[in-house]
């Protein structure tokens, strides 16, 4: 066995466990050399293997006879209708910002718009979940400011719009941020593409930039590990990659223009785990065998061993899997497109992955590539539900004091984002109709090459932490609920759901739990909505000094338009429109903003979901919206209705007046399936009144939008322009913070 | 038959299928024109679009000023053509000679991508000739180096010949006399941050831009 110069084993010290290695040594029939140790490390880590979670994944729908690639592929496809496929992924690269937040989070969107790609499909959309400590701290701001500027660095160089995401402060985030990353690509269905090898004498050609010492060990040092001290983490930022936009933009137009064109039988992104792994995927999937010759990969440096070639995450990289006859002309594309292209292997019939130090030499490594890739670790990892878990729910909020003064509560409680998405090119490619900062994006299917259609898809990314804290079942259901309801906000009936799980050290059996439970809540609620979970990525260690995150799934809801003839009302008021509250409010301030935010409160029990209620809501507003009935619609979430109601009105610059909220209680309350919207005159609001009932749903008039103050009868009464100033102000003026501290 | 409308594609250049689209949409025949391009098979007019044209390193435009293909848009331009550049096409022409002034870095120092309004300030130009002067059009904006700057006499000379196209109505980015484009002295040759291209459909908010590039596709002598 492989020693280091401090004497502990070399497998430990890449952090595979010593049952790990023996199943390596089962697989090879013999110790592996450290080259080979070095490539295991990396597949079976957890980023690559999912070793931990896999086992609880299965549980997740995936079916359904739209899905035309599900979990386990780059990005998951389903087919949109008239010819179109829409391919999507979210990712998650939460450890890479946290240690280098500007790289960590421009190489995220890097790699999430490779997986797309890759598959055949022109990127239109990202989206950005973000979830960070408080801003009051300098170096949550720091760590804030750095991804922000990374999302916009990257993501507006290379040419993808980044049209939504959300933004989440936490005291849960101040040593672990979470930078999730969406991706959305459109294809003809007939260029799907599959990373797959196949045909023996196929040539690897690794396409785009070269290869060098950056990121090395990225999955297993970063990615599968919580953070200790500042020192600590510091010595980890060599393991962070270097991103490229001009390189991607480059890469996504020569890979697009290939696969077009049927020049490549597979294309694989090459990511975390870098060349080893793009070349034991494509080879496990395509069982074949693969030969790699180190010394024919583009290297950005002299003096490079085998293993930093073949575990480099330098960015940028894909392998396509090309035959002989056709090399010549993907060569010729590859030098007009100015990306570079290098022969660097080829596909074998053996079965065996094997790693020569050129053509023809000697053999550094040869392992089964099925042993990489299939035979990774899977555990079932001991769950426990937390001890004080009783507790936390007999802690019901209702007890606490009611506001002195709801209004000053509720200004505290709104935040306009758009200081963040000002900074993203949303725009791009002419097909963003709904633009980020409402509930949903909504998005025009149109792309070169792509057949003409009047169809248009929405798109919501969501999380709660808070609810999830106090029962991960419920709260990853219900996420999953509001999710798809924002969707149907913009129109859309909800058509697909990727996910990121993000949690803390699954060495924990708290930890363990949370997961297991969340899963099965998202299993839930995608049953009970028809809506399949395409694809996934799970985060863990998401840990700062031995405290884990609080769960957090975050899910991204994909809608379909089926027409898209007007712009749909989004966040908005009329004046004189009736404002209608459709679902139920339940007194509930369980897990709500208000009791975190104004007591510091966490405790309580959320309800379950009523879901043929939910169903009954969720088209009621689809089909309202695409008739074009309301004048403004707003899903009720964040905050509650109080929030809600005062979003419309910042938006549309109008006051409103309503009665009919009972207390604090009901303004603040966080209680699933509801949505205000508002009518411009009554015969608008008899059609909504007449839908309900005939679908059951509740129906509450408000009150009716108008003035300049916003007035709850009994409760609250502040002016437009203070809340508005509070809106616009909250973002701006917790970032400036930055330069009082810096100045 | 339409104008034929070479569009330049840099690598990093993102917005040439958006500017061929609202060409298409006003009668236009596009055409998009690789960087290496020693000639432009002569075309009606010129688009620079906007994007990150070789990544945007160095400075904005620094290294396309280099590319083949510039060469043959500065003789289109001498030569009386039409010739547009929106946005990193602007800073491309700049840095290329064909307009004057700079672009900088904005004010904020951060990313901006936002919809905006402009006044209309000059019609001499093949730009704006189809507009009144002084009507405001609501157009989008997409930059981090949209900062028009010039020295003193050079913007004496923008403001006395009339080569101010447009300027902001609430200056975004810190724009030297809120100029939000300009033209050279024949009038041929625009330059402008905003993005008439995306607002040239009423399903994204504003149809503001096609009186622009209607305007600049229309025919006839600039001045």
């Amino acid at each position: 066995m492989s020693d280091t110069p401090g004497g502990t084993p070399l497998h430990r010290a890449l952090g595979l466990t010593d049952d790990e290695e023996g199943d390596i040594r089962a697989a090879l029939g013999r110790a592996a050399n450290p080259l080979e140790l070095a490539m295991f490390s990396v597949m079976w880590s957890e980023h690559c293997s999912y070793k931990s979670s896999r086992l609880h994944l299965r549980r997740l729908p995936s079916d359904a006879p739209w899905v035309l690639v599900g979990p386990g592929e780059g990005a998951g496809v389903i087919d949109a209708g008239d010819g179109i496929a829409v391919a999507m992924r979210i990712e998650s690269h939460n450890h890479p910002s946290a240690v280098e937040p500007y790289q960590g989070a421009a190489t995220g969107v890097g790699g999430i718009i490779r997986d797309v790609f890759t598959m055949g499909a022109r990127p239109i959309a990202l989206m950005d979940p973000l979830c960070f400590g408080p801003l009051s701290e300098p170096r949550n701001r720091w760590i804030f400011e750095g991804v922000v500027r990374g999302i916009a660095g990257y993501g507006n160089a290379v040419g993808v719009p980044t049209v939504g995401g959300e933004l989440v402060f936490d005291d849960c985030y101040a040593g672990n941020p979470l930078v999730n990353v969406f991706c959305l690509g459109v294809m003809p269905t007939g260029r799907l593409t599959l990373g797959r090898a196949s045909g023996s004498g196929n040539l690897a050609v690794l396409l785009g930039s070269s290869t060098g010492r950056d990121g090395i060990g990225g999955v297993s040092v970063l990615a599968s590990a919580g953070f200790g001290g500042d020192a600590d983490d510091q010595s980890k930022r060599p393991s962070v990659q270097v991103g490229d936009p001009f390189e991607e933009k480059r890469l996504i137009e020569a890979c697009l223009e290939l696969l077009e064109r049927g020049l490549a039988v597979g294309v694989q992104d090459l990511g975390g785990a870098g060349i080893t792994c793009a070349v034991s995927e494509t080879a496990a999937k395509g069982g074949v065998g693969m030969d790699v010759w180190v010394d024919a990969v583009p290297q950005r440096e002299p003096g490079m061993t085998a293993a930093e070639v073949m575990t480099s995450e330098s960015q940028e990289r894909v392998l396509a899997i090309v035959t002989p006859a056709d090399l010549a002309a993907v060569e010729e594309l590859c030098a007009r497109a100015e990306v570079r292209a290098a022969v660097i292997g080829e596909v074998t019939g053996t079965g065996r992955l094997r790693i020569l130090a050129g053509r023809g030499g000697a053999v550094l490594g040869d392992v089964p590539a099925a042993a990489l890739e299939d035979g990774k670790p899977l555990y079932d990892r001991p769950r426990a539900r937390p001890a004080d878990l009783d507790a936390r729910w007999a802690d019901d909020p209702a007890g606490l004091a009611p506001p002195e003064d709801c209004g000053a509560d509720l200004l505290g409680m709104l935040t306009d984002p758009s200081w963040v998405y000002r900074q993203y090119d949303h725009m791009l490619f002419l097909n963003t109709v709904e633009p980020p900062g409402g509930d949903a994006a909504v998005l025009r299917l149109k792309a070169p090459g792509l057949p003409p259609t009047r169809r248009a898809i929405a798109l919501s990314a969501d999380g709660n932490a808070r609810w999830c804290a106090l029962d991960p079942a419920v709260g990853a259901a219900l996420t999953v609920a509001e999710s798809a309801l924002n969707v149907a906000c913009a129109g859309a009936r909800p058509r697909a759901l990727v996910n990121c799980l993000n949690f803390g050290n699954p060495e924990h059996p708290e930890v363990m739990w949370q997961l297991s439970e969340a899963v099965d809540g998202i299993a839930e609620a995608c049953r009970e909505l028809d809506l399949p979970v395409i694809g996934g990525n799970v985060s863990l260690y998401n840990e700062s000094r031995g405290v884990d995150i609080d769960p957090t799934p975050v899910v991204a809801v994909l809608g379909v338009i089926d027409e898209l003839v007007r712009r749909p009302p989004g966040v908005w008021l009329v004046d004189g429109g009736w404002l209608v509250l459709l679902g139920r409010t339940e007194p509930n301030l369980a897990g709500s903003r208000w009791a975190r935010d104004r007591r510091g409160h966490r405790g309580g029990r959320l309800a379950a979901p009523d879901w043929a209620g939910h169903r009954a809501l969720l088209g009621l507003v689809a089909g309202l919206v695409a008739d074009g009935v309301p004048a403004g619609v707003h899903d009720v979430a964040d905050g509650g209705l109080g929030v809600a109601l005062a979003e419309m009105a910042v938006r549309a610059g109008l006051g409103w007046r309503v009665g009919a909220v009972g207390g604090h209680a009901e303004l603040f309350s966080e209680s699933p399936s509801r949505v205000v919207v508002c009518a411009a005159d009554e015969a608008a609001r008899t059609v909504v009144e007449t839908r309900a009932a005939a679908l059951g749903v509740p129906v509450t008039i408000l009150g009716r939008a108008g003035g300049d103050r916003l007035v709850v009868e009994g409760l609250l009464d502040v002016g437009l322009a203070a809340a508005t100033g509070a809106w616009r102000g909250a973002l701006p003026d917790a970032v400036a913070g930055v330069a009082a501290v810096a100045g | 038959m339409g104008s034929r409308v070479a569009v330049v594609v840099y690598p990093g250049t993102n917005c040439e299928h958006d500017v061929a689209e609202a060409v298409a949409s006003v009668g236009g025949e596009p055409r998009l024109v690789w960087h290496t391009a020693t000639t432009l098979d002569a075309p009606d007019a010129v688009i620079v679009p906007g994007g990150f044209a070789h990544g945007d390193y160095l400075r904005p435009g620094a290294i396309a000023r280099f590319s083949a293909v510039t060469a043959a848009v500065a003789a289109f331009a001498r030569d009386g053509g039409p010739v547009l550049g929106i946005c990193n096409g602007f800073q491309v022409l700049t840095e290329a000679g064909l307009l004057p002034g700079a672009l900088q870095k904005n004010r904020g120092l951060t990313f901006l991508c936002d919809t905006v309004e402009v006044e209309v300030c000059s019609t001499a130009n093949l730009l704006t000739r189809g507009a009144v002067a002084g009507r405001r059009l609501r157009l989008p904006i997409n930059h981090f180096e949209g900062n028009y700057t010039c020295d003193p006499a050079t913007l004496d000379e923008l403001r006395d010949q009339d080569r101010v196209v447009l300027r902001y109505t609430d200056n975004p980015n810190g724009s030297l006399d809120d100029i939000a484009g300009i033209c050279n002295e024949a009038g041929n040759v625009i330059g402008l941050m905003p993005h008439p291209e995306r607002a040239s459909d009423a399903l994204l908010g504003s149809v503001d831009g096609l009186v622009l590039l209607e305007g600049f596709l229309g025919g006839g002598p600039a001045r």
